[in-house]
C-alpha cells in the first residue's frame, strides 16, 4: 500500500507522505538513490522516488532541484554516478536513451526539439518501434520492400489517427519548422505516443501554450491515463500539478523533499521554505 | 475509395518521377548543345565534337556519383565527412594491388577484375566503417577534422616509400609510392578487343564493324571506346540513384534525416544511431570506391589525384545541385563536372585562338602580366590567366565566384528545396478520403 520510497534522507520520513497515499502500490518507475556531479555542483543528490503505473506524478521543486538532470539519468541522456534506475521490473540504469525508450520508457524535451526539415507526418512515423524498414537491406531490396511498404501503410494510418487525436491533422504536410510554439509540444506528444511507451516522461509539456490549448492537452493526458499509460510531468504551473497530478514529488537540491497528495504537498511548510529560498 | 486514392498516389508519383527525368534530361540536352557549339567553334570535326560530348559525359557521371554518396552521408545525415577522397584512394588501390598483374611494377595479385572492384568497394565500405567509428561520439566540425585528417593519411600511406613495393607472406605488392600504379585495362574493351588486357590487341569482329562504321565519319577508335564507357557509366549513375532513393524513401531513411536534424530525438525515440551512422558511412565510402574505381580504371592511379582538393569539389557539387536531393546531386555533379570543372579549359581554348593571347606572349609571373596594366594593357593579364599553367586557378576563382553568389542568393542549392519525404508509402492525400 505505501509508496514511500526507503529513506534516504532524512526529509522523506515524514510519516504523513504515505499515509494517505491511494495508489496501488505497482511502482512501475523506481528511483533509487541516485546521483549526479557536474565538476563541483552535485546536481542530483540521493533521489529516491516510484512511479506507480496508471498515474500521473508531478515532479516540482524550485529552479536547479535537478528535476531536468533527473530525468536525464532516468532516461539514459546522462548516466549516474551512483544509484539504480529499475523500470517495470528491469534495471536500467545507465542504459543509452534508445534502448530505455525501445523498454517502453519514453521521455519528452523541456524546450521542444522537432525534427524541422521534416514534415509532421514524417516526424510522427519516425516514431514506431519495430519497423522492419530500419534495416538497410529490407530499405533496399526488391523483394523485401513489400513488407516493409505494408507496415509504411499501417503506420501511416496510426500516424493520422494520432495526430487526429492532438488535433494537428490539418498540419500533417507542414514542415515540423513551421510549427508554432504550442503545436511543436503537441507534436512532440503525438511522437513519443506513436511509440506506444509504458511510461512518458514530460518536460514542461505546457510550458508557452495557451490556456485554451492547456486545457486540451490536460484532457488528453487524462484520456491517455484511462488507456493505461503512466506520465512523469515536470511543470513550473502550481495549478496544472495541484489540479491534475497524483501523487506530486517535491525535488529540493537533488534530493526527494516530500511525496504524496497535491494537498499534503501544498500545506507542507518545508516545500514552502524550498520555494522562498530557505535551507531545509 | 481506397482505390481511387492509391490511383491517385500512382499518378502523382509518377508525375513527381517524370518531372524529374525530365529536368535530368533538359540538364543533358542543354549542355551537350553547349559543349557542341563551343566545340563547332573552336572548328572541331566530328570526332572532336564527339570526343568533348564522351568528356564532359564522363566526368558527369563520375562526380554525379561521387555527389550521390556524399549527399548520402551529408545531405541525409549530416555527417560532414570531409575525407572523399581518401575513401576514393582506398577503393581504387586495392582494387589495383588486387587486379594488376604480379609481373607489372608495381606488383598486384592478378587476380580478376570483378574481384578486384568488388574488393576495392569492400575495402573503401570497411574503411569507411572504421574511420566512422571513433568518429561516431563526433559531431560537425570534430568529424570533418577527423575525416579530412584521415584521408590525407591515407594518401600519404599510398604514396610512401615504404610500400613502393613490399611483400606480404612472400605474395609481393605495391603501391607505387610517388609514381603511382597502372591500373588494369578498361573492362569495355572487352566489348571491341579480342585480348581486351593488351593495349596492342588487334580488335574483335564486332570492335572491327563498329571502328570501322565510325572510322567513315571522322571518330576515331579510343574516342568510340571511350564514348560506350561514357554510356555505360551512365547506367551506373541510374544504378545509384535508384538504389539511394529507395534507401531515403524508406523508415531508415527517415531516421537518418532525424539524425540530421537533431541527434538527441532519434536517440530519445529509440534509435541507435550509432549503427545508422556506421551503415551510413559504410555504404557511402563504398559508393564513393567505387565511383572511383570507374573514374581510373584503364589509366593510373595517382595519390595526385586524391587531394583534399577533390573532396572540396564534390562538396561544391553538392552545394550547387542541393544537399538533401538526390535528383539535385546529380545535377549538381552534372553542371559542377561540365560548365566549372571542364568549362575554364573550354574558355581558355576560344579565347587563346580568337584572340591571339598565344602562349609565346605569355608572361612567367604574376607581375609581370599586372604590370602592364598600367599602361591599361589587358593582353598579358587576360594571357596570363588563360595559360595552361593556370587554368586550375582561373577553375578556383570561378568556384569562389558561384559559390559567394549561391550563399548569397541560393543558399539551398539548385534543388535543395525539394521535398522529398522519407517514406516507403505516399504521405500526401490521407488513404480513404477520410481527410477532413
Amino acid at each position: 500500500m505505501t509508496t514511500t520510497s526507503p529513506d534516504t534522507d532524512g526529509a522523506a520520513a515524514d510519516g504523513s507522505a504515505a499515509a494517505t497515499d491511494e495508489s496501488t502500490g505497482d511502482p512501475l518507475l523506481q528511483v533509487r538513490d541516485l546521483q549526479k556531479s557536474f565538476g563541483g555542483i552535485t546536481a542530483v543528490d540521493g533521489a529516491t522516488f516510484d512511479v506507480e503505473r496508471g498515474t500521473i506524478t508531478g515532479l516540482i521543486g524550485p529552479n536547479g532541484a535537478g528535476k531536468s538532470t533527473t530525468f536525464d539519468l532516468v532516461t539514459g541522456v546522462q548516466t549516474p554516478d551512483s544509484g539504480q534506475v529499475v523500470f517495470d521490473g528491469t534495471d536500467i540504469t545507465g542504459w543509452r536513451p534508445h534502448r530505455a525508450a525501445n523498454r517502453g520508457l519514453v521521455r519528452t524535451f523541456q524546450i521542444a526539439r522537432e525534427l524541422d526539415e521534416m514534415t509532421v507526418l514524417e516526424n510522427a512515423m519516425l516514431a514506431p518501434r519495430g519497423q522492419v524498414g530500419e534495416k538497410l537491406w529490407r530499405a533496399v531490396l526488391p523483394g523485401a520492400r513489400s513488407e516493409v511498404v505494408r507496415q509504411e501503410e499501417q503506420l501511416r494510418e496510426q500516424a493520422w489517427e494520432t495526430l487526429e487525436f492532438l488535433e494537428l491533422d490539418h498540419l500533417a504536410e507542414e514542415y515540423a519548422g513551421g510549427l508554432s510554439g504550442g503545436q511543436r509540444k503537441l507534436l512532440e506528444l503525438a511522437r513519443v505516443l506513436m511509440i506506444e511507451p509504458e511510461m512518458i516522461l514530460l518536460d514542461e509539456p505546457l510550458a508557452g501554450v495557451n490556456p485554451t490549448l492547456e486545457e486540451k492537452l490536460l484532457d488528453r493526458l487524462r484520456a491517455l491515463r484511462e488507456d493505461g499509460y503512466t506520465f512523469l510531468l515536470v511543470e513550473h504551473d502550481m495549478d496544472v500539478i495541484m489540479n491534475h497530478c497524483e501523487p506530486v514529488i517535491v525535488l529540493h537540491q537533488g534530493e526527494v523533499l516530500i511525496e504524496g497528495s497535491p494537498e499534503e504537498v501544498k500545506n507542507d511548510d518545508r516545500v514552502l521554505e524550498a520555494y522562498l529560498g530557505g535551507e531545509v | 475509395m481506397s482505390a481511387l486514392g492509391d490511383r491517385a498516389a500512382a499518378v502523382s508519383e509518377w508525375f513527381d518521377g517524370r518531372s524529374d527525368a525530365a529536368l535530368l534530361l533538359a540538364l543533358a540536352a542543354g549542355l551537350y548543345a553547349l559543349f557542341t557549339g563551343v566545340s563547332l567553334v573552336l572548328g572541331y570535326d566530328l570526332g572532336g565534337i564527339v570526343n568533348t560530348l564522351r568528356r564532359i559525359t564522363f566526368l558527369s557521371a563520375i562526380y554525379a556519383m561521387l555527389v550521390l554518396a556524399l549527399n548520402l552521408q551529408w545531405g541525409y545525415t549530416g555527417l560532414f565527412n570531409l575525407g572523399v577522397a581518401g575513401f576514393m584512394a582506398v577503393g581504387v588501390y586495392t582494387m589495383g594491388m588486387l587486379s594488376t598483374a604480379p609481373t607489372t611494377n608495381p606488383p598486384g595479385l592478378g587476380l580478376p577484375l570483378p574481384i578486384g572492384i568488388a574488393g576495392g568497394v569492400v575495402a573503401a565500405a570497411l574503411v569507411g566503417a572504421v574511420a566512422s567509428l571513433p568518429a561516431l561520439r563526433l559531431r560537425g566540425d570534430y568529424l570533418a577534422i577527423v575525416t579530412l585528417a584521415f584521408s590525407e593519411i591515407v594518401r600519404l600511406t599510398y604514396r610512401s616509400p615504404v610500400f613502393e613495393t613490399f611483400s606480404v607472406g612472400g605474395v609481393a605488392l605495391g603501391t607505387g609510392g610517388s609514381t603511382g600504379m597502372s591500373l588494369p585495362t578498361n573492362p569495355i574493351r572487352i566489348l571491341f578487343y579480342e585480348n581486351p588486357q593488351e593495349v596492342t590487341s588487334p580488335p574483335s569482329a564486332f570492335g572491327e564493324a563498329v571502328f570501322g562504321a565510325f572510322e567513315g565519319l571522322g571518330v576515331r577508335a579510343p574516342v568510340v571506346e571511350g564514348t560506350a564507357y561514357a554510356l555505360v557509366l551512365l547506367l551506373f549513375v541510374a544504378g545509384v540513384y535508384v538504389l539511394l532513393r529507395r534507401v531515403g524513401n524508406s523508415p531508415f531513411g527517415r531516421v537518418l534525416k532525424a539524425i540530421r536534424e537533431d541527434e538527441t530525438v532519434a536517440g530519445a525515440l529509440g534509435k541507435d544511431t550509432r549503427l545508422f551512422k556506421v551503415k551510413v558511412f559504410a555504404l557511402g565510402c563504398a559508393l564513393m570506391g567505387l565511383a572511383a574505381i570507374l573514374w581510373r580504371i584503364g589509366g593510373i592511379a595517382s595519390t595526385e589525384d586524391f587531394r583534399p582538393i577533390t573532396t572540396f569539389y564534390v562538396f561544391v557539387a553538392l552545394i550547387i545541385g542541393g544537399a538533401g536531393s538526390n535528383t539535385g546531386s546529380v545535377v549538381g555533379g552534372a553542371v559542377f563536372a561540365s560548365l566549372l570543372f571542364e568549362g575554364p579549359n573550354f574558355v581558355r581554348r576560344v579565347v587563346t585562338q580568337y584572340f591571339e593571347v598565344g602562349i609565346g606572349q605569355t608572361p612567367n609571373t604574376i607581375f609581370e602580366a599586372v604590370g602592364p596594366l598600367a599602361s591599361l594593357d589587358v593582353t598579358p593579364l587576360l594571357a596570363y590567366t588563360l595559360s595552361d599553367v593556370n587554368v586550375s586557378a582561373l577553375r578556383l576563382v570561378l568556384l569562389g565566384i558561384v559559390l559567394i553568389y549561391l550563399i548569397q542568393n541560393r543558399p539551398e542549392g539548385l534543388l535543395g528545396h525539394r521535398t522529398e519525404t522519407a517514406a516507403s508509402v505516399d504521405l500526401g492525400e490521407r488513404p480513404g478520403g477520410e481527410n477532413r
